[in-house]
């Protein structure tokens, strides 16, 4: 007798498209706000930004459930971390420690497609892009989501970054000023909210530099 | 029962007949639960059906139950799993009341529970088939969540569960405002109830609607809804569509 078969999946895809860019002193992190199954949307007005450290802000899409799991193991990997070291953990110890998490469920692997953004240790901006398995590499911009193949092609087209692989090493954040990066980012998301079915509703965007994290709203097409 | 080998050393091996103990298909389901916030807390309705496969089998199940003081629950789905669930929560509500500290569990901690069991039922391949609701006021605040049987989660003015997502939700988007006022409220649930009676083949004109206060948690009796079947749609469902499928 064959062995019956589950006929669900464990995974789905709640969409939504998340985006962040580093510049020399700040960092900006974007993300909509849709969370959807299948065709209908669950909710119009869910964040998929989170503060993990003064100085990280991770933002994931994905697998909604698996995404709410990583964030509070990170969390709470975070609160030990400051017990054990009296400081907050730095965004690039962040980015190690998610690719970590990450791998540690290799043969059950977290559905979440994840952008760290934030400061590194000497105040420029720093964004890690990473694959659903841990595989990581810090990079001038990323996007990731049901929108990135969308939003990706056109932040080449405008902040193409020197190749990681030229010697002396050269800087990958971009030269945009703050407003230019957000300027960049709300056009990009209204671009993708056009032809992404995932992708709508409102853009949260967060910015962070030296002295603090702003955050923004903008409203996106709900169709 | 789990068949296990006991070996030398302790370990027990599993036999294939274990695996016979993890849901694949739900028996007996409940259809849409359909939930809003309104001015002075939240309303919930479902019918009291329980449909097993095309049969309509129970016509008397309470898919809506208090949980504590401040929540309620309402779920969607595998009836059994229902119970069991309300089997967990009452462990967790009595273990809450013997600290005996004054505190009592409020709806965003049933549902951050809730949210846990049914995402660490999914991981072990073996889910809670529900999709669950969750509303309630504590302190003034209201609540109002959603789980489903794979552990996503959310919070919303409005929710729907099952054929509810796709019938109720679109009239909640339209005509759902922030100051409803009580039979306002009941009357927006109860055009989104009769719509679902007329679309959803499991669903029955048999229905409760709970309201959740500061004061408290209430489960009405059960009543019918008036329905009308003389619309020219259903009495003549194909006229306009010669040519079409």
């Amino acid at each position: 007798m064959t062995k019956q078969h589950a006929n669900w999946s464990p995974y789905d895809n709640n969409g939504g498209t998340c985006v962040a860019i580093a510049g020399s002193d700040y960092c900006v992190i974007a993300a909509d706000t849709r969370m959807s199954t299948g065709y209908s949307i669950l909710s119009r007005d869910y964040s998929k930004i989170h503060k993990l450290a003064d100085k990280a802000v991770l933002s994931s899409s994905g697998f909604q459930a698996d995404v709410k799991a990583l964030q509070k193991v990170l969390k709470s990997r975070h609160l030990i971390y400051q017990h054990q070291h009296n400081k907050q953990m730095s965004c690039p110890a962040m980015a190690q420690l998610l690719s970590n998490t990450l791998y540690f469920k290799r043969f059950f692997p977290y559905y979440a497609f994840n952008v760290l953004g934030g400061l590194d240790e000497e105040g420029k901006g720093c964004v890690f892009t990473y694959d659903a398995v841990g595989s990581y590499e810090r990079v001038g911009y990323g996007a990731q989501g049901s929108g990135s193949t969308l939003i990706m092609p056109f932040l080449d087209n405008q902040l193409k970054s020197p190749s990681p692989l030229l010697l002396p090493k050269q800087d990958s954040n971009t030269p945009l000023s703050e407003a230019e990066a957000v300027d960049l980012v709300k056009t990009v998301f209204a671009s993708a909210t056009e032809r992404d079915i995932y992708t709508g509703d409102k853009l949260e965007i967060m910015i962070l530099k030296a002295d603090g994290i702003k955050t923004e709203l903008m409203d996106l097409r709900k169709d | 029962m789990t068949f296990t080998i006991q070996i030398e050393n302790g370990t027990e091996v599993r036999n294939a007949e274990a695996d016979s103990q993890r849901t694949l298909y739900p028996y007996v389901t409940g259809t849409s639960v359909v939930a809003i916030k309104y001015k002075d807390g939240v309303l919930m309705a479902s019918d009291m059906g329980g449909s097993y496969g095309s049969t309509l089998r129970y016509k008397n199940i309470e898919r809506m139950k208090a949980i504590g003081k401040h929540s309620l629950l309402g779920a969607s789905g595998e009836i059994s799993d229902f119970q069991e669930i309300l089997r967990y929560l009452d462990e967790l509500t009595l273990n809450d009341n013997m600290w005996d500290d004054g505190n009592s569990l409020g709806p965003k901690e049933v549902h951050n529970y809730l949210t846990r069991v049914m995402y660490n039922r999914r991981n072990k391949f073996n889910p809670l088939w529900n999709t669950l609701v969750l509303g309630g006021v504590k302190n003034g605040e209201k609540y109002l969540g959603m789980v489903s049987m794979i552990g996503v989660s959310f919070e919303d003015n409005h929710v729907a569960t099952g054929f509810g997502n796709h019938l109720a939700r679109p009239i909640l988007r339209d005509e759902w405002r922030e100051d409803l006022g009580f039979e306002e409220g009941v009357k927006l649930l109860e055009k989104c109830m009769r719509v679902l009676l007329y679309r959803d083949r499991s669903a029955i004109n048999k229905l409760q609607i709970a309201k959740m206060t500061e004061e408290g948690v209430t489960v009405s009796e059960p009543y019918s809804l008036k329905t009308f079947w003389e619309f020219k749609a259903f009495t003549n469902p194909t006229v306009g569509a010669e040519g079409s499928w």
